[in-house]
């Protein structure tokens, strides 16, 4: 099956979702016997570009325009359903970013394609079978779906796959679709950007805070520990419903699913809601003072005591760690 | 101005998960039922937009009769009036192109969807209603404001957010901060019951996918315990046992 990969960008520059996604797509087309070619919107340098090569994709499509080089939902929607045309793509490969959960619906209905977004693990393919294992029910259960479609379009999950570094290499080529004035009826004014922060969704490694904090004057150590290790920040429900931090630091069932290589959790009881937002978390860390607390029996460590205590003592520990480095 | 909000009948989210029939079913069996947290800050939002007089909210949901309770609780909520398609959601495109019919007969101006619905979690229908319909769509918005004929949304990106204009009509998928819950007074309460639910057949849509099983995660292991005054060796276990560090 040929493979069509789209490969995101951010202001030019690719992200690990994005390298993920083309190892993802990489693997599919050599799991069925078919090439990928990746498709490339906006203003990327072509010594960006050919990067994607290393990953497998033998060809980039790259449709550079002014009027593109910010997003544009149903201009790039139209762009790499084309791109799908024009390779004859069976499979479509995007990421499960923010944008790809706008993007890659539209894109499926363009192609009357069956869509799983939130992709865990590789396909499994069987005959005319072909199934995709993804998360349901806010991370307490898994979906195994087919896709019964000739077209199939998929986004892969963050964390879920590991990038492979094949040292191969790409051929670039422009590739000019068509589009009209109907395609562009959102316009970005502007983006603002928390630079000095790691961002939450697909975050390797999360430092989360919860009501045991008592307020938020004391998020300063969350931030300390969290910046040291290179880690995002998260929150619990009630701390973000009480305004103590801002509701994109709300992980859990209706706010954001995460899955981290370690996920900290300090002075969170671990309500279920809560606990299926960082169940795909591959280690849990729990600090609180209750020993009941019912997020220990999900943890792989954890530390029976006062946050006000630990806290400070890890942050010391991570600094020793930082300097024998 | 006519605003559709589409609504999603799901588990409470306190719900424990479990299956039956060979893992293929989800088990209702003694679950609670409740208006997709997401769609309610939707239909919030709706509200907020036609205070005053300025227009109507309908509400629309892809279900059989059980979702009833549902719909009358986002009548209640403030809700103008409601449609119920009547059939089992299959999946996110069959839902998708029953709402887009009754959008295309509605005629709407906006049309507002949560963010994903917390069972399936496919952040699908409201995109591929858009495009099934052909108009703009921004996901998981946290901000609207409207001036005139241009609407300015917030949408969230990684590590930040993008502020994008639009032209109606167009499709938003929200999320939290876009508008504070409502919570129905008995007013509202009362006059659920008499508000016009119109119910509708379904149309038939190709079954482009279905989840053929379902698993539950692994459990975990126990939980290793490390004392309080021993902290540091937290650390030093993330760093050269589980290697996360």
């Amino acid at each position: 099956m040929n493979v069509l990969v789209y490969i995101e960008n951010i202001t030019g520059k690719f992200k690990k979702s994005t390298y993920e996604v083309v190892s993802y797509a990489a693997a599919i087309a050599k799991q069925t016997g078919g090439t990928l070619t990746a498709v490339s919107i906006g203003n990327v340098e072509a010594n960006t570009l050919a990067e994607i090569g290393k990953y497998g994709a033998s060809k980039i499509l790259n449709v550079q325009q002014d009027s593109l080089s910010s997003f544009v939902n149903q201009a790039y929607a139209s762009i790499i359903s084309q791109a799908a045309k024009s390779v004859d793509a069976t499979v479509v490969v995007l990421s499960n970013t923010f944008t790809g959960k706008g993007l890659a619906p539209r894109v499926a209905v363009k192609l009357a394609a069956g869509y799983v977004d939130g992709a865990l693990e590789l396909p499994t393919i069987a005959g005319n079978s072909f199934s995709v294992k993804r998360g349901a029910f806010s991370g307490k259960a898994f979906a195994n779906v087919n896709l019964n479609s000739t077209i199939k379009v998929i986004t892969l999950s963050p964390n879920a796959y590991q990038i492979n570094d094949l040292g191969t290499t790409a051929t670039i080529e422009d590739f000019n679709p068509s589009t009209g004035a109907h395609d562009f009826q959102t316009m970005v004014k502007e983006i603002i950007r928390a630079s000095d922060k790691i961002s939450l969704p697909d975050a390797e490694l999360v430092v989360s805070g919860g009501r045991g904090l008592k307020g938020p004057e004391n998020w300063g150590m969350i931030e300390e520990l969290a910046s040291l290790l290179g880690a995002a920040t998260g929150c619990s429900k009630p701390v973000s419903d009480s305004g103590w931090r801002p509701h994109e630091e709300h992980v859990g069932q209706t706010g954001i699913a995460v899955a981290p290589n370690l996920y900290i959790a300090i002075g969170i009881s671990g309500a279920i809601q809560h606990l299926a937002g960082v169940s795909s978390s591959k280690v849990i860390v729990v600090i609180n003072k209750d020993p009941e607390a019912p997020f220990f029996k999900v943890a792989d460590y954890g530390i029976v005591g006062d946050a006000f205590e630990v806290v400070p003592q890890l942050i010391e520990a991570v600094k020793v760690l930082k300097a024998q480095a | 101005m006519k605003i559709l909000v589409c609504i999603s009948n799901v588990p409470d989210t306190t719900t424990k998960i479990t299956f039956n029939s060979n893992n293929t079913e989800f088990n209702t069996s003694g679950v609670q039922f409740i208006l997709n947290p997401y769609d309610e800050l939707a239909l919030s939002k709706a509200i907020e937009l036609t205070e005053g007089g300025n227009g109507s909210v309908t509400v629309v949901n892809v279900g059989l009769a059980d979702t009833e309770p549902t719909i009358r609780k986002a009548l209640a909520i403030g809700a103008d009036d409601a449609i119920r398609v009547n059939a089992a959601p299959a999946n996110a495109y069959f839902v998708a192109q029953q709402i887009a019919k009754i959008a295309k007969d509605g005629q709407y101006e906006l049309i507002l969807t949560g963010r994903e619905s917390i069972d399936y979690n496919g952040a699908q229908t409201g995109a591929m209603i858009a495009e099934i319909m052909d108009m703009p769509s921004i996901s998981i918005i946290k901000k609207l404001t409207i001036d005139a004929n241009t609407a300015t949304v917030e949408r969230e990106i990684e590590g930040g957010k993008e502020v994008i204009t639009v032209d109606f009509p167009f499709l938003a998928s929200v999320t939290e901060g876009v508008a504070e819950p409502k919570i129905p007074n008995m007013r509202g309460i009362m006059s659920a019951r008499t508000k016009p639910l119109q119910v509708v057949e379904a149309i038939a849509v190709d079954t482009l996918s279905s989840i053929s099983s379902f698993d539950l995660p692994a459990a975990r292991s126990t939980v290793k315990l490390i004392s309080t005054n021993e902290s540091a060796k937290l650390i030093e276990a993330l760093h050269s046992e589980a290697k996360v560090i």
